[in-house]
């Protein structure tokens, strides 16, 4: 029998490999192994490690362990670079970029066969996502740095960034990185993953062979240690990190208090939802392409399969017939679908998670796929019987393995949605455009695909929300990371003072009024529109200058806090109110506290000290600030990237939801407001502590809050130790995102208190000028929201 | 070949598809998208590659399912003698020596003409094995009255087509009148009788993937042997997207009856590459019961001429000019 008539028997697709040669001769050139590139040059290599393929179990390459004297070494020749770099024109550093991308498609099967090669992922993926992607990340910033001047007045490079990012797409993640690093004038020290460091070291030649200036991207190798080592490095301006969400809050905490710039991109559970009214043969793809792209090693994986109950079991068999055709094997032959997993530690992580799911009662399909007999693989698979409260419904698997549940109706699936520490991406599929975005809207989450998945665009942005993270990647959102405002020149930083002690000691009581008997006032503390008393069933003395008693206010504890947020949590309409009626509230608020004016500049004059114009100043500036947010409150748009023909890319500002406001002592009254109304403003409910030592200027706006139509649960305010009540604020789970103005210390506090749920936290330890147009605009509108990106295709 | 696809080639060895009544839910809440049917059909051809023997034996699998077609206004019984002449022997003898086929050369899945060209292709296939296939119902547009269309088909029948290419009316799904649709498929189905029918959509014409799979749905419902995309005179004729679409109403109906229907691509099939593409979608789609002439066909006319030339460079590593294989 001929070949051929076997073959028209069988009808195999037979091997089909993608050559290898110029990527092996690359190697063997670097058989002595590779050292870290810094300063533009290639250093000697040093301790070596080992780099193998995924698929074979072979050797790879060597490449050098990087110890903190190379990042020492690669952060000078950043800070060095940088002086140049950062003033160099943005059409110059547009030409750079352009080359990079030009360098990048030249030399791209290079890079897909190099990345297979290294990373265990299909040919396929890598030659027609990966590196196309990185070449228009790099072209779509080479765009970016010829713009930032006019696009981004005011604002320039944060400055020396350190970057460290993940195996699992490890060019397209540093493209991510270092595209709008460069392009908005800032130098890089990059540590690729230990796992999948050969691309980093291609790239770096190619920065060489481009022409880039030395310096100004700088890859240094190695596994942990020099990672943590750029984390704690006292050079770096900006960490950027993609990984684990347990490695983000190591990096939070040790940023804390040191001022450095920080965007973490982690991990994620994200929901993949199936209604009974969707292309149920699409969804299948797009289950294919949420999970079984890349081996499932996706951060935004769609890993929770949610399915409406009626047509479960209808796609639960599409489903299997679909998994049988999958063909794991060879990354570098053509029609392989699934690859290698990256390390055997990965492949024993997946294994032992599965198999314990099955001993919890969950019911695990594979097909009966043919695996290699060697490297490291998975078969797909498909686990149904799964609860929420089941450990494989809520940790992060990274393999190519589904979990699949069930909903019965839309609000059940918002919620089934949103039951999960995660908030990085989700998919939703109906044909009714009605309720897709209606469940887009509902779903927390950074990035929603419509009746689509895993779509990704230099153009959109990109990240989590909740514990996936904050920060955006791509987009002009994304490229604000990379920026911050330029400093006025010969200001110099004045810092808060650090607050005294405040003393609930009896026998200090203010005599107020004129002798006669007044009637006593104590401030209570505001909490769901009511006044409460302090938990603590204390209350401390607020003194002028003089050191003479001018009042009382209550002495909250956690408790009060806990309460707070509890009734924020019940005033959740105001965020899905309309703009313009957050607007007639902030409105009526600045009209009620005008009406009061010269009642608050004669407290505040007395409270500390200020002249009777200064506190009339601070008064009219507070009226005016709230004008302000009253008129942004239907203005703060969202945007429509550019990415895809006939693909609509929505960036919506959303509240974070339920937000901490610590108020420093300076401008009692102007800094509660300029902080507190850009955060209703764009729809966030918020627990304010007010100044410590003058705290009755916010407590006297109590009664301006009942009267101005503010619902009950929008703004609570807990008066007290500052740093106390900010540290459970920064504690509370309930809690989304939180602001402090405070002491350096009470900052750094702050910053690593909030690792628990990765809050977004924006600390300001400097004293502000309050009065100054700085201390308003849409930096802060910019705080008090984190951008959704959904993608909705179209066409019929 | 060896002797399974042979008594395919022959003919068909599958049971019938009897039809079933007219039913609209099993189409009218079916979902199709078309952005994400784009993207299957994008990526799935990138997802599958043959090279060297395999995809010399994938080619001649393609060329064992075309329907080697004429349909021109100057067509002529001399033209046609030819066009079976090339569809008898498809192949060189160099050529199927260097691919060991010799001894069972292929043949192409059928020949398809005008009716009044039926009398001639039957004739020169005469022994051969290979079936013609005639269109019929006032094709392409379809737009003669039924009682003439069916008459036009049972002339062809007569006249020894084996197979009869039907249009649809295009607008009774344009306007969604789906018993006039099923109604007039199964007449047609009747006026074959031991003939299969295979239903031209016009899919080009419906527009939409919602109306083509609708379309798909109701011709199998009235009972025909296979579904096809398209004339090859529409403006925009066989797709992938639009193909997907068919196998997943083929595959849907299978399911909910058990009966194995027949998918034909027509209009714009005309390199090995697409060819291969085709039947990669059938495999993943389908699976490879679906890689048979009894269940796949290509309707085309310029394709074998390019298969040839690319089993031509397999066989000799030297790329292949159309002048040195035969016409069809």
């Amino acid at each position: 029998m001929g070949k051929i008539r076997d073959i028209l028997r069988t009808m195999e697709y037979g091997p089909s490999p993608e050559s290898n040669d110029h990527v092996v001769a690359w190697l063997q050139a670097h058989a002595q192994g590779f050292g870290h590139y810094i300063d533009g040059e290639f250093t000697k290599p040093g301790a070596l490690f080992e780099v193998t393929n995924p698929a074979t179990g072979k050797l790879l390459a060597k490449a050098t362990q990087g110890s903190a004297a190379d990042i020492d070494a690669a952060v000078s020749a950043a800070r060095k670079a940088f002086a140049s770099w950062s003033t160099t024109p943005g059409h110059i550093r547009a030409r750079h970029l352009y080359a990079l991308a030009r360098h990048i498609q030249k030399r791209d099967r290079f890079l897909a066969v190099l990345e297979s090669m290294d990373n265990g992922k299909p040919i396929r993926e890598s030659r027609d996502l990966d590196v196309p992607l990185v070449a228009r990340h790099f072209y779509h910033h080479a765009g970016w740095a010829e713009l930032i001047e006019t696009e981004f007045p005011g604002y320039g490079p944060v400055g020396v960034c350190g970057q460290i990012i993940p195996w699992n797409f490890p060019l397209l993640m540093l493209a991510w990185k270092i595209a709008p690093a460069l392009a908005a004038g800032n130098t890089v020290v990059l540590k690729p993953a230990e796992f999948t460091p050969l691309t980093a070291l291609a790239f770096a030649e190619i920065c060489r062979d481009a022409g880039l200036p030395p310096g100004v991207v700088n890859i240094v190798t190695g596994d942990g240690a020099p990672g943590e080592a750029l984390v704690s490095h006292p050079g770096i301006d900006k960490i950027a990190f993609t990984g684990s969400t347990e490695v983000g809050r190591l990096i939070r905490k040790a940023t804390a208090g040191t001022g450095k710039k920080l965007s973490l991109e982690l991990g994620g559970k994200s929901p993949f939802v199936v209604f009974e009214d969707a292309d149920l043969d699409s969804a299948v793809e797009g289950v294919v392409d949420a999970i079984w792209f890349n081996q499932g090693q996706v951060c935004c994986a769609g890993s929770r399969l949610l399915v409406q109950e009626g047509v479960a079991e209808r796609l639960y068999g599409k489903l299997r017939a679909r998994m049988a055709h999958l063909r794991v094997g060879d990354p570098l032959d053509k029609s392989t679908d699934i690859g290698a997993i990256v390390a055997p530690i990965q492949l024993q992580r997946i294994t032992k998670l599965v198999d314990e799911g099955a001993r919890d009662g969950a019911t695990v399909w594979q097909p009966k796929t043919a695996l290699p007999s060697q490297g490291c693989f998975y078969p797909p698979t498909l686990i149904t019987d799964v609860e929420p409260a089941s450990t494989l419904a809520e940790v992060e698997i990274f393999g190519p393995v589904l979990v699949a549940m069930t909903f019965r109706t839309p609000d059940e699936a918002v919620a089934l949605a949103n039951n999960i520490r995660y908030g990085l991406a989700a998919s939703v599929w109906s044909e009714n455009i009605n309720r897709s975005l209606e469940i887009a809207a509902q779903i927390k989450a950074g990035v929603i695909w419509i009746n689509s998945t895993n779509l990704f665009d230099a153009a959109a942005g990109f990240g989590g929300y909740r514990e996936s993270g904050f920060g955006r990647e791509g987009g002009r959102e994304g490229l604000s990371e990379y920026l911050a405002p330029k400093k006025s020149a010969g200001k110099a930083e004045r810092q808060e003072k650090r607050p005294a002690p405040l003393s609930a000691l009896p026998g200090q009581s203010a005599a107020v009024g004129d002798g006669a008997v007044g009637i006593d006032r104590t401030a209570k503390l505001y909490i769901g529109g009511k006044q409460a008393r302090p938990d603590s069933g204390y209350s401390y003395s607020v003194v002028d200058p003089h050191g003479e008693a001018v009042g009382q206010a209550g002495l909250g504890n956690r408790k009060d806090i806990r309460n707070a947020v509890e009734a924020a949590g019940k005033a959740a309409s105001w965020g899905a109110a309309t703009g313009h009626n957050r607007a007639q509230v902030l409105f009526y608020f600045a009209e009620n506290l005008n009406a009061r004016a010269a009642e608050f500049a004669a407290r505040l004059a007395g409270m500390t000290g200020v002249s009777a114009k200064e506190a009339k100043g601070e008064v009219d500036a507070a009226i005016r600030r709230t004008f302000f947010y009253a008129g942004f409150a239907d203005k703060y748009d969202g945007a429509v990237h550019s990415t895809r023909s006939r693909h609509i890319t929505l960036a919506m500002n959303e509240p974070w939801g339920i937000m901490g406001i610590a108020c420093p002592d300076a401008a009692p009254l102007l800094a509660f407001i300029s902080l507190v109304m850009p955060a209703i403003a764009m729809g966030n409910r918020v627990i304010v502590t007010p100044s410590p030592a003058h705290p009755l200027a916010a407590t006297d706006l109590y009664q301006v809050l009942d009267t101005s139509d503010v619902p009950a649960g929008v703004v609570n305010i807990v008066t007290g130790e500052r740093d106390a009540l900010a540290k459970t604020l920064a504690e509370h789970e309930g809690v989304d995102a939180l602001w402090y103005c405070g002491t350096p210390d009470g900052a750094k506090m702050v910053e690593a208190a909030s690792i628990s749920n990765l809050k977004a936290t924006w600390t300001d330890a400097h004293a502000r000028d309050w009065l100054s147009g700085e201390s308003q605009g849409r930096a802060f509108l910019r705080r008090a929201t984190q951008v959704k990106n959904i993608w909705a295709p179209y066409g019929e | 070949m060896d002797d399974r696809s042979k008594t395919a080639l022959a003919g068909h060895n599958i049971e019938r598809n009897p039809g079933a009544p007219l039913d609209p839910s099993w189409f009218e809440g079916v979902g199709v998208n078309l952005s994400a049917v784009e993207r299957r059909t994008a990526t799935l051809t990138a997802r599958r590659s043959v090279k060297k023997e395999y995809q010399a034996a994938w080619l001649v699998k393609a060329l064992t399912c075309i329907d080697l077609t004429t349909l021109a206004g100057d067509d002529t019984p001399g033209r046609v003698r030819r066009l079976c002449a090339k569809a008898r022997r498809p192949l060189s003898d160099e050529l199927l020596d260097a691919l060991d086929l010799a001894d069972d050369p292929p043949t192409v899945g059928a020949v398809c003409v005008y009716p009044t060209m039926v009398p001639p292709a039957v004739k020169a296939l005469e022994g051969s094995g290979i079936p013609v296939a005639s269109v019929a119902t006032g094709f392409p547009s379809g737009l003669t009255p039924l009682k003439q269309r069916l008459a036009e088909i049972a002339y062809a029948v007569g006249e020894g087509a084996g197979e009869i290419d039907i249009v649809i009316t295009r607008a009774h799904v344009l306007n969604r009148d789906w018993a006039a649709l099923y109604d007039e498929v199964k007449a047609m189905r009747e006026a074959c009788g031991p003939a299969h029918l295979k239903a031209i959509l016009g899919t080009g014409d419906l527009k939409t993937l919602r109306n083509v799979y609708a379309a798909s749905m109701v011709a199998m419902q009235a009972g025909a042997d296979f579904i096809k995309t398209s004339t090859g005179k529409e403006d925009v004729n066989a797709t992938m997207p639009v193909s997907l679409v068919m196998l997943r109403a083929l595959r849907d109906y299978g399911a909910l009856t058990g009966h194995e229907i027949g998918f034909k691509p027509a209009g714009g099939l005309r390199t090995a590459k697409d060819a291969l593409n085709w039947l990669f979608l059938m495999k993943e789609e389908l699976g490879d019961r679906w890689l048979q002439p009894d269940l796949f066909r290509i309707g085309a006319s310029s394709l074998l001429n390019d298969i040839e030339r690319q089993l031509d460079h397999y066989a000799t590593g030297r790329y292949s000019a159309s002048y040195r294989h035969a016409m069809a």
